[in-house]
């Protein structure tokens, strides 16, 4: 068995050699690092699902509460705009908080009938008002100033390792709302709620300016403690190393950082596989396992269902959010229109069901698997589709079939998928 | 105070359009339903099956003017639809033999199937945008007379400030959906297949002990499902325009709606198509043109009495989602 698993993350480990061989190192430590992430989502995920059943479909929002999270926390402070209107926007915020707290304190408190009714309703649509009045207000006072450039809050100048922790905290509270609502009611209602808060989440990021300047994007996000290009192309030591080693500095440097991105992201990958693996072997580990498996009869046994669920669905989603800021953190820059579901929500899914759900290493291997092949086919397609209609003349149709090659990959990984699901549904690496 | 000027303009920018769409996702959501009460799963493909389906009627479409046949006023791609449909019927029945029979003669837990069902979204969205004349990009495929009735025209007739204006591909909308709504629960209550498969959906066992051929009512599901997204899917394309990506996000309110009316409940469908494209636009629809004619101007402030701006349309449908599953999981209609 464990030789098996060997020789499969071998073979992955050698697609990448033969990438960086035939390609180009640059490239196939690139697709490697988003590979790791991919395989820490895919491990999150992993959670919610393997050990627990739940099919979420919401995965891109926490992804993207991660990347927002890099900027809230990370980026660096614009004093003028919080001048303008930061105090009063958090307390409209706490005020819409307010509004619903009191709502839903009104349902509980006090009894059946129209006037509980009445109040609700009295209570979310006054309270809705008197929130966008001061909010309107604060946020247009935000965004006017210095809109080429920031226009937005602005983070607090903190490093990156806490913002990938607060990454992690604000996934798990979007986790927290939507696991209230629809555990303990059919599977389905999870995955369409999933979905839906996803999109919301995404909604809010384009179109909110003051918080992270929506489509207009936020750069220069600060690197976690990773050296940049330009400085170490100035370095005297890293001159020489390279002069050592025989390769143009320029080279070496960008894979310099990319490696030093590498050991980062493995060690937090490797981190979280040992807790992963512990917490799976634990009692907890078997008793979430006991309820996956037969809900009536963990439920007969005194175990509170809905409360596990709704704990490892949390913790599902505080792992993704962690691998959204440490993404969103490496690549210097959140850009909401590049969060799409197929590829952060759809494409987590076939990793961990190519890879083996309810294995923690299945789905590692899934995610670097699968990322290796996302991207390699984007790069790889069009060669392909040329000589696949190689036979075909000259034309329109060839061209739209070359050009449109790149949309290969979405029919691979389906196909992949469906066979996968139907002939090996256990994955690569089976749950032991 | 004005309030003939101001229902004008609430019916002109209001209810038309939230009719028309309504429509649309009620189709959708029809779809949606009837996989869900048969064979029991909910399908994430069903957004790239419409598309599908209007990829197939864009194509007969061009096929037909290039012959010079056009259907007068209306757009021609409403005398494509049958082959689409077919077209499509086809392939959600080669689906179901390649994909999803297994999983059922294997009766595996429903969430599996759902899985599947994403595997074969994808597959669709690929071969969607593979298609010649397809593509990702934004396609205009309606033709014919572009109103029923024009703003300046109704003006003209009522003497009124405010005009009404009704797009013919949303008459066309309207019709289409009531004669395909009707015929539906035709089907369902009056012919012998359709009382098999409300049997089928009512009690598996039972229905197959009365011997009910349920490969067969699976099939009729699968053709009427085909017939019902490739009408959505080419309203809506019509009435805006066909783009995959937006298809593929129709997802949502499309579960929504099948969510809010009660999964598994026709009836249930279209109410809940209705709600959400009713909240969607009055929610996010700016009130200060209606509100002129009825309040002083000097009641109303700056403001464009605006609840949400157009980009959370997407909110709205699921905040009603969420308060559906919150105070009642099973829907308006009672679905399972």
């Amino acid at each position: 068995m464990a030789q098996r698993n060997f020789l499969l993350f071998a073979a992955v480990g050698l697609l990448f050699v033969l990438t960086g061989i035939l390609m180009s190192w640059n490239v196939s430590l690139q697709i490697l690092n988003i590979g790791v992430l991919s395989a820490i989502m895919a491990l999150g995920v992993n959670m919610q699902w393997g050990y627990a059943g739940l099919f979420s479909t919401g995965i891109m929002g926490s992804v993207a509460l991660g990347g927002l999270a890099v900027v809230l926390v990370s980026s660096q402070p614009n004093p003028e705009n919080w001048a303008a209107g930061g105090p009063q926007l958090l307390m409209s915020l706490a005020l819409g908080v307010a509004v619903i707290a009191a709502a839903i304190i009104a349902a509980q408190k006090m009894a059946l009938g129209r006037a509980r009714n009445f109040t609700i309703a009295a209570i979310l649509i006054l309270g809705f008002f008197a929130y966008r009045y001061f909010f309107d207000q604060a946020s247009l006072a935000i965004e006017t100033i210095n809109p080429e450039n920031a226009g937005n809050l602005g983070g607090l100048g903190l490093p990156s390792y806490i913002a990938w922790i607060v990454g992690a905290l604000m996934a798990a509270a979007a986790a927290w709302v939507i696991g209230k609502t629809a555990l303990g009611l059919r599977s389905d209602y999870l995955a369409i709620a999933t979905l839906g808060i996803a999109e919301i989440t995404l909604a809010v990021m384009k179109n909110e300016d003051w918080l992270a300047r929506g489509v207009k994007n936020v750069i220069k996000l600060p690197r976690p403690g990773v050296p940049y290009e330009v400085d170490l192309q100035q370095a005297p030591w890293f001159l020489s190393f390279a002069n050592n080693i025989g390769a143009d500095p320029i080279t070496a440097s960008t894979i310099f950082v990319k490696l030093v991105y590498l050991v980062l992201f493995g060690a937090v990958l490797l981190g979280l596989i040992w807790l992963s693996e512990r917490a799976l072997h634990s009692p907890w580990g078997r008793m979430m396992r006991a309820i996956r498996d037969n809900e009536d009869a963990a439920r007969a046994m005194g175990k509170n269902v809905k409360a596990r669920h709704l704990q490892i669905f949390i913790l599902g989603a505080a792992v993704v959010g962690l691998a959204g800021a440490m993404l969103t953190s490496m690549e210097g820059q959140l850009t909401p229109g590049n969060y799409s579901p197929l590829r952060f929500t759809f494409l987590i899914w076939v990793m961990v069901i190519v890879g083996g759900s309810g294995n923690n290493l299945g789905s590692v291997l899934g995610g670097l698997l699968i990322a290796w092949l996302w991207l390699i086919v984007e790069n790889a397609g069009p060669v392909i589709m040329s000589y696949a209609t190689y036979f075909l003349p000259d034309g329109g149709l060839k061209s739209h079939l070359v050009e449109s090659a790149a949309q290969l990959r979405l029919l691979t990984l389906g196909v992949i998928l469906l066979v996968v699901l139907r002939f090996s549904p256990k994955g690569l690496i089976p749950e032991k | 105070m004005d309030i003939l000027n101001a229902l004008v303009a609430f019916l002109n920018f209001v209810f038309v359009p939230a009719f028309g769409y309504g429509c649309q996702l009620a189709l959708g959501a029809l779809g949606v339903t009837l996989i869900f009460a048969v064979l029991r799963f909910s399908s994430f493909a069903h957004g790239d099956t419409m598309a599908f389906g209007t990829v197939m009627a864009i194509g007969f479409t061009y096929v037909l003017q290039a012959n010079g046949i056009t259907f007068g006023p209306l757009p021609t791609a409403l005398l494509a639809l049958p082959f689409a449909i077919l077209c499509t019927a086809l392939m959600l029945l080669g689906t179901d033999r390649l994909v999803y029979r297994f999983y059922r003669k294997k009766r595996v837990d429903p969430i599996i199937v759902t899985i599947a069902s994403v595997g074969v979204m994808f597959v669709m969205n690929g071969i969607n945008r593979l298609i010649p004349w397809g593509g990702v990009e934004e396609i205009n495929f309606a033709d014919g007379s572009r109103f029923l009735m024009e703003a300046a025209a109704f003006k003209e007739m009522t003497g009124l400030k405010e005009g009404l204006a009704i797009k013919t591909t949303t008459a066309v909308t309207v019709v289409t959906a009531a004669l395909c709504v009707a015929a539906l629960f035709w089907f369902l209550q009056k012919t012998r297949t359709g009382k098999s498969m409300r049997a089928f959906s009512d009690n598996e066992d039972l229905a197959l002990l009365s011997g009910i051929n349920p490969e067969r009512v699976v099939q009729v599901t699968w053709i009427i499902v085909a017939a019902l997204a490739t009408i959505a899917g080419v309203l809506y394309g019509l009435d805006k325009s066909y783009r995959p990506f937006v298809y593929f996000q129709l997802l949502l309110p499309i579960f929504s709606a099948a969510v809010v009316g009660g999964l598994g409940s026709p009836l249930g469908a279209i109410a809940g198509g209705f709600v959400i494209a009713f909240s969607e636009v009055m929610v996010t629809y700016a009130w200060k043109k209606v509100a002129g004619y009825l309040f002083p101007a000097d009641w109303l402030g700056d403001g464009l009495l605006q609840l949400l701006s157009t980009d959370y349309k997407v909110a709205v449908s699921f905040a009603i989602l969420l308060l559906v599953l919150l105070v009642k999981p099973t829907g308006l209609f009672k679905g399972k």
